[in-house]
């Protein structure tokens, strides 16, 4: 197979609008160009509002493009693929079920026999350190256990794409540097190629092999930068690392035109 | 530092007199709640026995507590007109558990199946609306002369009352459920019924369960209007032969059984609701 070794993910000339109930068309992406190499780990920054969210669902399947095209390993996307992943920024977990079985939920949802999806939920959830906690309902938990369990959730599924949407962003800095390492640990394992959205620079430098940073709306690629810090990362430390700060520095020079641009924008919208 | 150490002391209680403290504040209040709910009672009805011995209201229409009090006492020892009470309240009961029933699943059937179906709900909620927009009341004729003086025009009337509500709002969960909960759902692999079944149900189930709760109250109107207009037992029956005697008692006593059923189904109804709700965050403060 020649696309074996093609990118995992490829959007070519994305464009997406919404219509508004009152019938005017609302531009959230526009030439949107952006190829996932297979393993690779890619963060997407951007202004509040331009259209990170939106990019995330064209690859699910849950959009559609108004315009180009949306590849996932080289075929274009129709409907939602099995090989996806997806961590949502808001609690996604539900909340009916306890622990084990949301985290089973996958599993059974791709007919495992229900035995079988137990003894692995059981696994995953030690693997993110909450075994003892099976049956207790997500209300029952804190806001970091919450999103353990989310990620046991999405893991479970052994996607070869993970989309991460603000992920930790609802955690506090401590948890998040904890999670921080949970996923790196995770990803280790698996390999899967990860798009992550984040709000958070310092975030996505941590973690990422490249990081791409967007106009504010309609959303475009306005630059890519390279992360060369070494594998594997300790991420709380690296941030005091020299060449971090730098990395950081050049980014956010770039990062604050977009973001002062989104606000003004969104001031005059108002 | 010892001063300020000793200073502390005092406000560092042990926990466990903290918790002493708490649940006897709780008792305390239900005690309170419960004593207020009492002498209320009390005194509406001493104020009614006492406005009715003084002549102050004509006994003759309100009758009087202690009159409803041996009506019903006699009723239940004695039977109505030769048939036992228990005979129609049981014929009661059974229209109205059996139109309970059958509406609330049809209304959940047809909520949810519109609720997920955008092109069937746009179609039918024109006819659904005009359905509805009747008094439930003016069927109660028509399903008399269709279905007869027995059970099944009864049933009839109670579930066309429960339908309405248990449909619509079965309906409005289904649309309210959480797009992040659909989308997490299907993307991890949930075939259009099992995101039905696992996500789209449970999460209409609050919505539900909160029409089930008044939805029983309205099939026992349903069962008794339809009883009132044509039927040969029940307890609208009985209000109806009260009322054609002027025996004020008797259909205040029925009135009184009514309450008491109500009352009860209500109670049993939270109580599977608790059951099948384990998963919420229990309120802060329980009352009662
Ligand atoms: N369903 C929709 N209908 C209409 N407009 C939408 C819809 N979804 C998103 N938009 C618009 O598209 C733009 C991009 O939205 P998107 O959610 O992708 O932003 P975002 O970059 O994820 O923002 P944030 O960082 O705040 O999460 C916004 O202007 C938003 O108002
Ligand atoms: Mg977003």
């Amino acid at each position: 197979m020649s696309d074996a070794q093609g990118p995992a993910v490829e959007l070519i000339d994305v464009a997406r609008r919404f219509v508004t109930p009152d019938g005017k068309a609302v531009a959230a992406l526009r030439d949107f160009n952006m190829s996932v190499a297979r393993g690779e780990f890619v963060a997407l920054v951007g202004p509040t509002g331009c259209g990170k969210s939106t990019t995330l669902n064209l690859v699910t399947g849950l959009a559609r493009p108004s315009r180009g095209t949306v590849r996932v390993f080289g075929k274009e996307v129709d409907g939602i693929d099995p090989r996806i992943g997806f961590a949502f920024q808001t609690d996604a977990l539900f909340p009916w079920r306890n622990v084990i079985d949301n985290v089973a939920a996958g599993p059974l949802f791709r007919g495992m026999a229900k035995a079988d999806a137990m003894e692995l939920a059981r696994k995953w959830l030690a693997r993110v350190n909450l075994s003892g906690h099976e049956s207790k309902y997500p209300h029952q938990l804190s806001g970091g256990m919450r999103k353990r369990v989310a990620l046991a959730q999405t893991f479970i599924n052994e996607p070869q794409i993970l989309l991460m949407d603000e992920p930790f962003s609802a955690l506090d800095a401590q948890t998040r540097v904890l999670m921080h390492e949970e996923l790196m640990a995770l990803w280790q394992q698996n390999r899967s190629s990860v798009i992550f959205v984040t709000h958070d620079l310092e975030e996505a430098i941590a973690l990422a092999d490249r990081v791409f940073v967007l106009t504010s709306g309609p959303a475009t690629v306005k630059n890519v930068y390279t992360i060369d810090l070494p594998r594997p990362r300790v991420v709380s430390e690296i941030r005091y690392e020299p060449k971090f700060i730098e990395i950081s520095h050049t980014i956010w020079n770039d990062l604050r035109e977009e973001v002062q641009r989104g606000a003004a924008a969104q001031e005059r919208a108002a | 530092m010892t001063d300020a150490l000793s200073a502390d002391a005092p406000v560092a209680l042990p926990a466990t007199d903290h918790e002493a403290e708490a649940r006897n504040a709780a008792r305390n209040h239900r005690r309170r709640v419960l004593f207020w709910r009492w002498f209320i009672l009390a005194l509406m009805l001493g104020g009614w026995e006492l406005a009715g011995q003084m002549g102050w209201i004509d006994e003759f229409f309100y009758s009087r507590p202690s009159l409803i009090a041996v009506r019903l006492w006699q009723w239940a020892t004695e039977g109505v007109d030769g048939i036992s009470l228990w005979y129609h309240l049981w014929v009661t009961m059974e229209e109205s558990l059996i139109g309970f029933f059958t509406g609330a699943i049809a209304g959940v059937l047809v909520g949810v199946a519109l609720g997920r179906n955008r092109l069937a709900a746009d179609v039918f909620s024109v006819y659904i609306k005009v359905i509805n927009s009747i008094p439930r009341v003016v069927l109660a004729p028509i399903f008399i002369m269709l279905f007869g003086l027995g059970l099944a025009s009864k049933v009839a009337l109670a579930f066309v009352m429960v339908f309405f509500v248990v449909f619509s709002n079965a309906f409005q969960g289904v649309r309210e459920a959480d797009r992040a909960l659909i989308a997490n759902a299907q993307i991890l692999g949930a075939s259009p019924w099992q995101l039905t079944r696992s996500v789209i149900i449970p999460s209409a189930m609050s919505w539900i369960f909160a029409s089930l709760h008044v939805s029983f109250g309205f099939a026992i109107v349903g069962a008794i209007v339809g009883e009132f207009v044509g039927s040969r037992y029940g307890i609208g029956l009985l209000i109806n032969v009260a009322k054609g005697s002027f025996d004020a008692a008797g259909m205040y006593a029925a009135i009184v059984i009514i309450m008491l059923v109500a009352l009860g189904v209500e109670q049993i109804m939270t109580l599977i609701e608790h059951r099948l709700a384990k998963w919420r965050p229990a309120p802060l403060q329980e009352t009662a």
